[in-house]
């Protein structure tokens, strides 16, 4: 293990940066865009309501899909890079 | 061929083939019956994870949910997908990497404790036999509707088919069973959709249509739907909510709970490699999607429906009279799912908001004397080809589909269940040393008499059945997913500081619940009313799981850091889980 460890500290850091990066985007679209801040979207229509409406019964759903498919591509190709993905 | 032929014929079709995947699938190893030989493609295991995700209560249920609360009951819709980004990106792979068995063996060996194992045995078999007795509850509800059985005769033909199938084929018969569900129950539940977006908006999407014209008035959809609620005394649909704080806590604590549900997370023990877990979690939630993002519309739709059905000629003008109902609401008031009584006695059915003072006078303007059709929210869903009156075997299709719904999410809780009591009890604690020829049997005799016990419990819900949300995933977010999480983000979290962590989170969170819903869910033992004016801060019982995970990670690091740090193995243990290579397939010791 000693001779990769200092790779294997970057790898873990790349991973925690990758994670924190799309639970604030996952965070943003939920909490933020479709609970907390929908007064201040209020202005922008969606059909027949607000943006705000429109993140809390689709954007985030559609955005969380997004981002599990973003991570995994992206921790894939960290994998490989780092040599730790499996034959 | 007359509806009862035709619900027959699709409802047993349906069974006939999950039966035949059954034999086809039989488990020969306890790889086989724990995680399915641990070969299952993402896209398959992606398709299963939907159909054990979707229950009864998101078939069924959700959607009337939504219809009645509007706005306010999205939290349903953001928590019960927004768990899988926390399971895709924080637990999944590395518990795969991990490639044990069961939930309770990782915390288990994580934290070198046999007690913390047990802990989370318990917890585990509290929150999935909470959240079984309302599958087996919905499948004899749509027996008795669908195939004019008795309830209780309804529940033992949907037990028998488990039986078949999860007894025989453990984890690999329900993989491939839960796949052939997903299909029933996907499409059963998009045709009413497609149909009605079409009659309303003319857009045959859905989740389109919900945003565009509502072809009769001209006006978008939502606009029209706020309008007619309005008239009618009801809150706009699409109205802000006052209380954010709760509704954050309430999301969070679904989203938290949903990655920290056993039945979910062990679907990931059945693919072949680390990469193959991520990419698992992504297909679920398309999957999953596809009946979320549908949900909404037929939620703002059916609504809709509902209430021009009720006034005809417009909000302004009389409602229909009671011997002009459709027919589908006679059907469904033999159920006593819908009820009406004509307070007023002039033979109309009013349907408004009696509960709102500001409406009052012009209620009595009118000469009502009170609402008079009362609507148990989950028949919109099973009604819903009904109301727009589509042809017969759409309803037949319902019928299967809920079905398969129920059916699906009862056998993956059910092998949770099983699988802790035969590997984290029977191996774990009491035989440590029996065969694996021995401990598949041990694993088969636990789930059949898990299988007895769940319908014995469905037949004879307690009281604690309907508090599935409140229950199942309070325990989750606040006991086992900190737990988790911090087992693999952390090296310095000990086995004092996990077990104290857990049990902490785990009192505090049903110490909240109980007193406000009555210790133990006993009616009259609650101490505060269960009402937003009493509750702390104006967090409900049902919000606290969130904050019980944050208890829990509390406790468990700060008793941790002032305790010795865990054994160097341990510590390895965690490096080895976050490093995909050598993974191999989920074996034994």
């Amino acid at each position: 293990m000693s001779g990769h460890s200092y790779d294997a500290e970057n790898y873990w850091k790349a991973n925690l940066r990758l994670i924190f990066g799309s639970l604030i985007i996952w965070a943003l679209v939920s909490y933020g865009f479709a609970i907390l801040l929908r007064p201040m979207l209020a202005g922008i229509p969606v059909g027949g309501t607000d943006l705000g409406f429109w993140f809390a019964q689709q954007g985030s759903i559609l955005t969380f899909i997004a981002l599990i498919f973003f991570y995994a591509w992206r921790m894939n190709k960290i994998d490989e890079q780092f040599g730790v993905h499996e034959e | 061929m007359s509806q009862f032929a035709i619900n027959l014929l699709f409802v047993g079709g349906s069974f006939l083939l999950y039966i035949l995947i059954a034999v086809w699938a039989k488990a020969g190893s306890t790889s086989d019956f724990y995680v399915a030989g641990g070969g299952v493609h993402p896209v398959t295991n992606g398709m299963a994870i939907g159909a054990d995700w979707m229950s009864a209560a998101s078939f069924i249920s959700m959607a009337g949910l939504i219809a009645a609360g509007g706005y306010a009951n999205s939290t349903f819709l953001m928590g019960w997908t927004g768990g899988y980004v926390l399971l895709a990106m924080l637990l999944a792979p590395y518990l795969r990497k991990f490639g044990k068995f069961t939930v309770p063996e990782f915390i288990g060996d994580r934290y070198y404790s046999p007690n913390a194992r047990l802990v989370a045995v318990i917890c585990l078999i509290v929150a999935s036999v909470t959240y079984v007795i309302g599958q087996m509850a919905g499948a004899g509800v749509a027996f008795s509707r669908f195939l004019e059985v008795e309830a209780t005769n309804g529940l033992m033909i949907a037990a028998v088919v488990v039986f078949i199938y999860a007894v025989l084929g453990g984890m690999k018969g329900i993989t491939y069973t839960q796949v052939a569900q997903y299909c029933v129950l996907i499409i059963a539940y998009t045709i009413p959709a497609v149909f009605i977006s079409l009659q309303l908006t003319g857009n045959p999407i859905p989740m389109f249509g919900m945003f565009s014209t509502h072809t009769e008035s001209g006006l978008p959809l939502l606009e029209k739907l706020n309008m007619v609620v309005t008239d009618l005394g009801f809150r706009e649909y699409t109205a802000d909510i006052d209380n954010k704080l709760n509704m954050v806590l309430f999301t969070l604590s679904l989203m938290i709970g949903t990655a920290g549900l056993p039945h979910v997370i062990i679907r990931f023990f059945t693919v072949p490699k680390v990469a193959d877990a991520r990419w698992s979690g992504g297909w679920a939630l398309v999957f999953i999607a596809l009946l979320y993002l549908t949900a909404p519309a037929v939620a703002s739709m059916a609504r809709l429906n509902l209430m021009t059905t009720i006034y005809p000629e417009g909000t302004a003008a009389q409602p229909i009279e009671y011997d002009a109902r459709p027919a589908w609401i006679a059907t469904w008031e033999e159920t006593g799912l819908i009820k009406f009584e004509d307070k007023n006695n002039d033979g109309r059915i009013q349907v408004y908001n009696d509960g709102n003072a500001d409406f009052a006078a012009t209620a009595a303007e009118r000469g009502w004397e009170g609402n008079e059709l009362s609507v148990n929210n989950d028949i919109l869903v099973l009604a819903n080809p009904e109301i727009a009156n589509l042809p017969g075997w759409v309803i037949g299709l319902i019928a299967a589909g809920g079905l398969a719904a129920a059916l699906s999410t009862a056998a993956g809780l059910l092998l949770a269940i099983s699988s802790a009591v035969s590997h984290d009890l029977i191996k774990g604690r009491i035989n440590p040393n029996i065969t694996d020829k021995g401990e598949l049997l041990a694993a088969r005799i636990s789930m059949a008499v898990a299988i007895v016990v769940a319908t014995w419990l469905g037949a004879n819900p307690p009281g604690f059945a309907a508090q599935v949300v409140a229950l199942a995933f309070g325990i989750a977010a606040a006991s086992l997913f900190p737990a988790l999480m911090m087992g693999i983000f952390s090296k310095r979290v000990n086995n004092i500081g996990a077990t104290l962590g857990m049990l902490s989170g785990l009192i505090f969170t049903l110490v909240y619940i109980f007193i406000y819903k009555g210790w133990f869910f006993i009616p009259g033992t609650n101490n505060l009313p269960d009402t937003a004016e009493f509750w702390v801060l104006g967090i409900s019982p049902l919000s606290i799981g969130a904050v019980g995970a944050l208890v829990n990670f509390a406790v468990a690091f700060g008793v941790s850091k002032v305790t010795a740090e865990p054994p160097v193995e341990i510590q390895e243990l965690v490096e080895s889980v976050r490093y995909p290579r050598g993974a191999g397939s989920a074996q034994d010791h």
